[in-house]
């Protein structure tokens, strides 16, 4: 209190300029934080946030570049319901969303319980399945691509080796999504991994003391401590992994470019179709929507499931 | 784990998780020998099915015709000047606002905040039409900056580099300020030096991002002198005679800055994924 009383006293003798600067002063530092914050808040308003109000505005239009935009309602969304590629491409992405997310979930996990015990060489087994994350999809696209190639792939050569017979990858419908399934989960397990490991070094041992002097199994103990309290993490890793399922797109674009046919082409890779190929702006921003929405409701419904059934335990 | 096995049954069974734990790394890490063993390996013999899992030939010379037949260099100085002037800007402006939103208390505050964690559910993806015309309105296709920017702001790391400045001491900051020193000077002078930690994260992922990115570089470069190493490598993938010993040179050679990194920097990879599950 003292010094501030002084502040004022020396203030009031003070000449009107220097008043001004003292309110100049206060002023700036009351501004300091919004100056910090402007340069993100400025780059998300343009690249962010204007676009998806953007996106919003050009999906109720019909509209090819060149010309103006002409407006249709809800036209394009009404369209999306009938077009047979459209639920293609929602078919494909579900399918694989369900079959990568838990199994990268379930992998992640083994190799997280696994690696958390003491064994030869535990660092150096824990690197190389986290390599994988470093890699760029591209390269893995490149990579995937040649060790499926129908002809001269390793796999195929594996194939033949132990008597079965070669499989066409990446050139039948049939096989080419379960040959990116792989692929994405050899990108995914070791970033599980990563997560899960930090989250079981979290549970207090005496959990596991407290738990075999009751008498529980190996079994019991992962079901009644382990299990619950990797939750949050479980959920997290849940949501991050439908995420990145749902808008999947490098890997996919460079390694089958959505084909053969169209039997690996996804959402995000339909919407760039639509945009620039087929110059339909308003239908794929229409799509983009749609998937957005998507993404979000997931976030939501699933934040509040997870909110509800640990106020149950 | 407490187990109540005996120590043999446990020591076998340590045993045969490790040989588990083993055969499952070398099919992990198998894709990038491949890729180096289709590297070296001469030309004559790439599609002759029946050749062996090791190298039988080490061909060095097919990373310097791959570096002949086209322009790696120059998309990799393409990448370079992109993934480092977007390290420079991204690390910065999120350690600015990040601290902002850490130690001071202003009208607004909460709500900025959640406006910024908003934009963490609004992935790229699905705004890839629009997008497109904001940085082609701006004059930026075909630059730099038109890469750059849309993907600056970058909302994991304010959110990592909120949580992380916290908890540095108020008293310190308010010290300082009693001293007369300004703002930016209390944000070089402390509290920049006390979080080495958090900086050395940010800088590592986001040139993680920003090299390894595809998307925007091939929504908004389509000149084949602004290609990224990503751009280039899918333009190799396209081309019909698909020469496998240079694509896997390239390949290989694409990612060597992430495998400096991988080497030297796991720690903070690690620590980075495991503290908010972000990639």
């Amino acid at each position: 209190m003292v010094p501030n009383a002084l502040i004022h006293e020396t203030a009031t003798n003070d000449s009107p300029t220097s008043r001004l600067s003292g309110w100049w002063v206060s002023y700036r530092s009351r501004l300091t934080p919004y100056l910090f914050i402007a340069p993100n808040l400025v780059l998300f308003s343009i690249f962010i946030f204007f676009p998806l109000f953007f996106a919003a505005y050009i999906s109720v239009h019909e509209w090819s570049l060149i010309d103006t935009p002409l407006y249709l309602g809800a036209e394009n969304y009404t369209r999306l319901l009938t077009d047979y590629q459209f639920w293609q491409a929602m078919k494909n992405t579900v399918l694989y969303s369900v079959a990568t997310v838990p199994t990268s979930l379930a992998l992640g996990l083994a190799l997280a319980i696994g690696l958390n015990r003491k064994l030869f060489a535990r660092t150096l087994l824990r690197s190389v399945y986290f390599l994988p994350v470093v890699v760029s999809s591209v390269a893995t696209a490149i990579i995937s691509a040649w060790l499926f190639n129908d002809h001269y792939g390793v796999v195929n050569a594996l194939f033949k080796l132990i008597g079965m017979q070669p499989i066409s990858w990446l050139s039948t419908t049939q096989w080419a999504l379960p040959s990116i399934i792989i692929t994405t989960l050899w990108t995914r397990v070791g970033f599980c991994m990563v997560v899960y490991l930090a989250a079981l070094q979290s549970i207090p041992l005496n959990y596991y003391e407290a738990a075999s002097i009751d008498g529980a199994t190996r079994l019991q103990q992962f079901r009644y401590v382990t299990w619950p309290q990797l939750r949050p993490t479980t959920f997290l890793l849940l949501i991050l992994n439908v995420i990145h399922s749902f808008q999947v797109f490098d890997l996919i674009f460079v390694m089958t470019g959505g084909g053969p046919g169209f039997s690996t082409t996804m959402i995000v890779q339909y919407i760039y179709q639509s945009a620039f190929a087929s110059s339909e702006m308003g239908y794929a921003s229409a799509m983009g929507i749609v998937l957005f929405l998507m993404i979000l409701l997931f976030t939501l419904l699933q934040w509040r499931v997870n909110r509800r059934t640990e106020d149950f335990l | 784990m407490v187990t109540t096995a005996s120590p043999a049954q446990r020591r076998m069974e340590t045993f045969a998780l490790w040989a588990l734990l083993a055969a499952g790394a070398l099919i992990m890490i198998f894709p990038i020998y491949w890729m180096f063993a289709t590297a070296i390996r001469p030309k004559d013999q790439i599609f002759s099915a029946s050749t062996g899992i090791l190298p039988t030939g080490w061909v060095w010379r097919n990373f310097a015709d791959a570096l002949n037949h086209m322009p790696f260099l120059h998309w990799f100085w393409n990448s370079t000047v992109i993934a480092v002037v977007a390290v420079v800007i991204t690390v910065s402006i999120n350690l600015l606002c990040g601290y902002a939103f850490a130690k001071f208390r202003f009208a607004g505050r909460d709500v900025l905040f959640l406006t910024v964690l908003s934009a963490l559910m609004i992935p790229v993806q699905v705004i890839i039409v629009p997008l497109f015309f904001v940085v082609s309105d701006l004059g930026l296709l075909n630059s730099y900056w038109g890469v750059i920017l849309p993907r600056a702001a970058e909302a994991f790391g304010i959110f990592m580099v909120r949580q992380f400045m916290v908890s540095i001491p108020d008293e310190l900051l308010e010290a300082a300020r009693l001293d007369g020193a300004s703002e930016l000077t209390i944000f070089r002078k402390i509290v920049l030096p006390l979080s080495k930690p958090i900086i050395a994260v940010l800088i590592i992922f986001t040139f993680m991002w920003r090299w390894n990115d595809f998307v925007m570089p091939l929504l908004m470069l389509t000149d084949q002198d602004m290609y990224t190493v990503q751009l280039g490598l899918n333009l190799l993938k396209g081309q019909y005679n698909t020469e496998w010993t240079d694509i896997m040179s390239i390949a290989l050679l694409s990612l060597v800055p992430m495998l400096v990194i991988f080497v030297f920097f796991q720690r903070q990879l690690i620590q980075g994924i495991a503290g908010t599950g972000l990639k």
